[in-house]
């Protein structure tokens, strides 16, 4: 808002005059100074993407000294033997856990801490040292939490009064709910962080208008604050969506893709594949996360770059 | 409302104390305990405190100076490199404008949305001869996470007034001179942020190093994911849990110290 109203007071900046705009723009601004960091896009960016479509049709492997052209063998044989379907379809069910349960906490840590005191600073910069931790070591800390003999169990079994077993991490059906809440905790610091300064952009006399005509927290925050926080959802689903999909450290920590390849995301399925030197089928696997994250990735961009616009 | 003023702080610390204090809890007595007693992580005292043996025993024995290096090593250049890299190009695409540029800007900003290609990386770096090492590492993160630097530090420039330029470049300063003298020290407060978001980025990945420098050179996380992975440690959770202590201390410790910058610097490039 500030911004943009700055932007409309500022005196209009003198124009140059149209015909040597380009040679000034030229000596002013070289475009020498885009070489290097486009030789390192090109080199370590564009190229490896560039080779990703075309090795995933070839029987690239650490079995045989040449490479050959094996046309559609990899897609045919991933997409015969299911492994693609399970690997995508594991993957997207994880990234829509994932963003709806780290909005979720992160709304209601938002909502809960919102007032400025000195034990809501407190409590939110803890909240934020699960973010800054390696997501690895996150995953080995709920491995050993959620083991059925582990702490988790234990403290159930305490209010339960009886003894717990539960195998948080042993099925095939809702393991993958835990590992995504595993993933939601990690990141919900920072969704909370932007929820509260979305909270702190919204004007508190709108807020105070809506009061006086009677209307409760409840209503409030569901006429009024819930749809100004837009934007930040936006980034907020935006986020946690990419960083689930390329997803790996934490599912790697706790479950490795398992139990029955119940958790196995895309890049598990790849570093396996790899291991096993079996590089094509990486390849293609590689291909199909980058086409996934491209198809739904241009959507948010053009949410971004709009946003950009109003700034 | 009088009635959730005085219940908020109490809820606020509960929420804390079971979402964070039972895992973190977890992890600091585990780390304290001996091999028997950690076999079966539980939130238990320790029998006997030995929190300083294990972790003097991780350091030593979990190869972690080497690690620590091999993290440094990597992290440092890429940082230092998307920075300067990074600004130089951002400069440029802020300042001038052709439908070219516009294309180049795009595809520069594309690597914040889109994956590497890892398995093909491995195989480019094979045949630029750098598999396995640190620059063929640098050379993947700076890949990676230019996009980010562009993608921040083009529209930081964007708010740079041009009479700033203007008057160094009527006392007759060259291209690079402006840029050295007037542009790379106003955009202090966004490299700033970026620095700490690749920090993070780099220093706690795992994924891209296995495929790049795995068994090679050692990082911090590399050699966690060994000592946690190989049957020799797999039960020995003591162990496991003063790495991660040990590990995360630099990180925490930063935090610690730059916390406000942090979180202003995170925010910053989300909602404003």
């Amino acid at each position: 808002m500030a911004v943009v109203i700055d932007r409309a007071l500022a005196p209009p900046s003198p124009s140059r005059p149209r015909t040597s705009s380009g040679q000034r723009a030229a000596h002013d601004h070289p475009l020498w100074f885009l070489i290097p960091a486009l030789a390192v896009l090109t080199v370590f960016f564009v190229l490896p993407t560039v080779f990703n479509f075309v090795y995933a049709f070839t029987d690239w492997s650490s079995f045989k000294s040449s490479i050959s052209f094996a046309g559609l063998e990899n897609f045919r044989s991933l997409l015969s033997n299911g492994s693609l379907a399970d690997a995508l379809v594991v993957t997207m069910v994880y990234a829509a856990l994932v963003a709806v349960f780290q909005n979720l906490f992160g709304l209601v840590l938002a909502l809960l801490l919102e007032r400025d005191t000195a034990v809501n600073r407190a409590v939110r910069v803890a909240f934020f040292v699960p973010v800054v931790m390696s997501a690895l070591a996150v995953g080995y800390i709920f491995q050993a939490l959620l083991k059925p003999e582990g702490a988790l169990n234990q403290i159930l079994g305490f209010l339960a009064g009886r003894t717990v077993e539960i195998a948080w991490l042993g099925s095939t059906t809702w393991t993958i709910v835990v590992v995504a809440l595993v993933h939601a905790w990690k990141w919900m610091g920072l969704s909370m962080l932007i929820y509260l300064a979305g909270l702190k952009t919204i004007n508190s006399e709108v807020i105070e208008a809506a009061r006086i005509d009677g209307a409760g927290w409840w209503k409030t925050f569901l006429a009024i604050r819930f749809p100004l926080l837009a934007p930040a959802i936006t980034f907020n689903v935006a986020t946690a969506l990419l960083g689930s999909m390329n997803g790996f450290d934490i599912v790697q920590a706790t479950t490795a893709g398992g139990p029955g390849g119940s958790t196995e995301l895309l890049n598990i399925w790849v570093f396996r594949t790899f291991g096993q030197g079996l590089f094509a089928q990486a390849t293609t696997m590689s291909l199909v996360l980058f086409v996934a994250v491209t198809v739904l990735a241009f959507p948010v961009i053009r949410t971004l770059r709009r946003r950009e616009d109003v700034l | 409302m009088n009635r959730f003023a005085r219940l908020q702080p109490v809820a606020a610390v509960a929420t804390a104390l079971v979402l964070l204090g039972i895992p973190f809890w977890l992890v600091l007595v585990t780390a304290a305990k001996d091999q028997a007693q950690a076999l079966n992580p539980t939130l238990a005292l320790p029998e006997r405190w030995q929190l300083l043996e294990n972790l003097q025993a991780v350091f030593t024995d979990g190869r972690m100076l080497a690690a620590l290096g091999g993290s440094l090593l990597v992290m440092v250049p890429s940082v230092l490199g998307v920075l300067i890299l990074g600004s130089m190009a951002s400069w440029i695409l802020a300042r001038r404008s052709s439908r070219w540029l516009a294309a180049v800007y795009a595809l520069a900003i594309s690597g914040i949305v889109l994956p590497p290609a890892v398995v093909t990386i491995v195989l480019l770096l094979r045949q630029l001869g750098l598999a396995g090492t640190a620059t063929g590492m640098v050379g993947v993160y700076m890949g990676m996470y230019l996009s980010t630097v562009i993608f921040f530090v083009t529209g930081f420039v964007r708010t740079i007034p041009l009479e700033l330029e203007e008057a160094a470049r009527v006392d007759g300063a060259s291209p690079w001179r402006v840029f050295a003298r007037i542009i790379l020290p106003l955009l202090r407060p966004v490299l700033a942020t970026a620095t700490i978001l690749i920090c993070l980025y780099i220093w706690n990945d795992v994924f891209y190093a296995l495929f790049v420098i795995g068994g090679r050179i050692d990082t911090l996380p590399l050699n966690l994911y060994q000592v946690a992975s190989s049957g020799l440690y797999l039960q020995n959770w003591h162990l496991v849990f003063a790495y991660i202590i040990l590990m995360s201390l630099p990180l925490l410790l930063t935090f610690v110290v730059a916390q406000r910058r942090i979180i202003s610097g995170i925010t910053s490039g989300a909602v404003k």
